[in-house]
């Protein structure tokens, strides 16, 4: 942006980079950890690595973005250290990524709600500023449209399948759409990062994801939610119970043997 | 779940310019949750760059007990194999 002299700029960004770039890391970083759980128990062998592909995605994408996230914070932690040394009011994902596997259906309606999210936030940051940021989306993105088209897929054929299909999409639809209202309601620190050119609008971007997620609905006969005001704020560090027993399994392993490697 | 979903052969064009080539079968409910599944299970490490999906009621396939009148007969038929010919060695991939 040109209208924000470079020492705006400067001064406000390096710790909310930091918190921003940890934001998108985490929430890749959750949904993937939440995915790897279906290994060995998903519906049907292709369905089982067909989640894993995308946990894989989301991971590798969670290691750049964390990767960079340590060498802008300059204090020497790498994309370990930050995966598997912080704890919950840290991580600064969305609260929707933490939300339980719960059944197939709430599986899906929680990755095809993200997957937009990505798709919109990729999208956006293929021009940041940052262009290292600009960098790693692009890669995202071409990932992400695969997500979609996955989640989008099972979305619309469960919703428009069976009589108890049908039932069990809307359920999850209902059960979820109340983290939504995170996703696309910036805090101060977004703000400022979208003055400088690096974050996304996330006000310009809620109307493309909402008439994506209406047209997905329709074809899935599904009804959407009425908006619910949110007290979760996921991006700020105030999470979910969910988020503290997965990084439990999660970290357990290289809290407890420190440095250990296989 | 998978037994209820019909059989698809999968082939894949590993690049460019190259045949698709049969690598396997997998079970799907329709022609694109296939191409997902073929994807999925079998272009994990970068085999190819196109996909075809058929459904493997639509092949038709010889007949095991007819394998000897159908293929015995070019056994004897060696002069249908170009190989009397002097090649040049500047032809190549002949």
């Amino acid at each position: 942006m040109s209208d924000v002299s470079a020492a705006v700029r400067a001064a406000a960004l390096p710790a909310d980079q930091v918190r921003y770039v940890l934001h998108l890391a985490d929430t890749s970083l959750v949904l993937g950890q939440q995915l790897g759980a279906w290994v060995g128990h998903a519906p049907a062998l292709e369905e089982d690595l067909g989640l894993a592909n995308i946990a894989l995605d989301l991971i590798g994408q969670a290691r750049l973005l964390l990767t960079y996230a340590g060498e802008l914070e300059g204090r020497g932690r790498d994309e370990d250290a930050l995966a598997f040394q912080r704890d919950a009011p840290e991580f600064a994902n969305l609260t929707l990524a933490e939300q339980p596997n719960a059944d197939f259906g709430h599986t899906i309606v929680r990755q095809w709600l993200i997957d937009g999210w990505q798709l919109e936030i990729y999208g956006a940051l293929t021009t940041s500023a940052d262009l290292r940021l600009a960098a790693i989306a692009a890669k995202a993105l071409k990932e992400t449209r695969y997500h979609y088209r996955f989640s989008s897929g099972w979305l619309v054929r469960l919703g428009d399948g069976t009589a108890d299909s049908h039932h069990r999409m809307q359920r999850a639809l209902d059960d979820l759409w109340r983290f939504t209202g995170e996703l696309f309601a910036p805090d101060a620190l977004e703000l400022r990062l979208s003055a400088a050119g690096i974050a996304p609008r996330l006000g310009e971007l809620a109307a493309a994801w909402s008439a994506r997620i209406d047209e997905e609905l329709k074809a899935a006969t599904l009804a959407r939610p009425p908006p619910q005001p949110f007290p979760w704020h996921g991006k700020a560090g105030v999470h979910s119970e969910h988020l503290s027993h997965l990084l439990a399994e999660m970290q357990q392993l290289p809290r407890a043997y420190p440095g250990a490697r296989w | 779940m998978s037994n209820d979903w019909p059989l698809f052969e999968v082939f894949i064009r590993s690049r460019s310019g190259l045949e698709h080539k049969h690598v396997g079968s997998v079970h799907a409910a329709d022609a694109r949750m296939a191409i997902e599944h073929a994807r999925d299970v079998y272009t994990r490490r970068q085999e190819g760059v196109s996909l075809w999906v058929v459904p493997s009621s639509q092949i038709t396939a010889s007949d095991p007990a007819e394998a000897e009148a159908l293929f015995e007969p070019a056994r004897d038929k060696v002069y249908r194999h170009p190989t009397f010919y002097d090649i040049p060695d500047e032809v190549k991939n002949l």
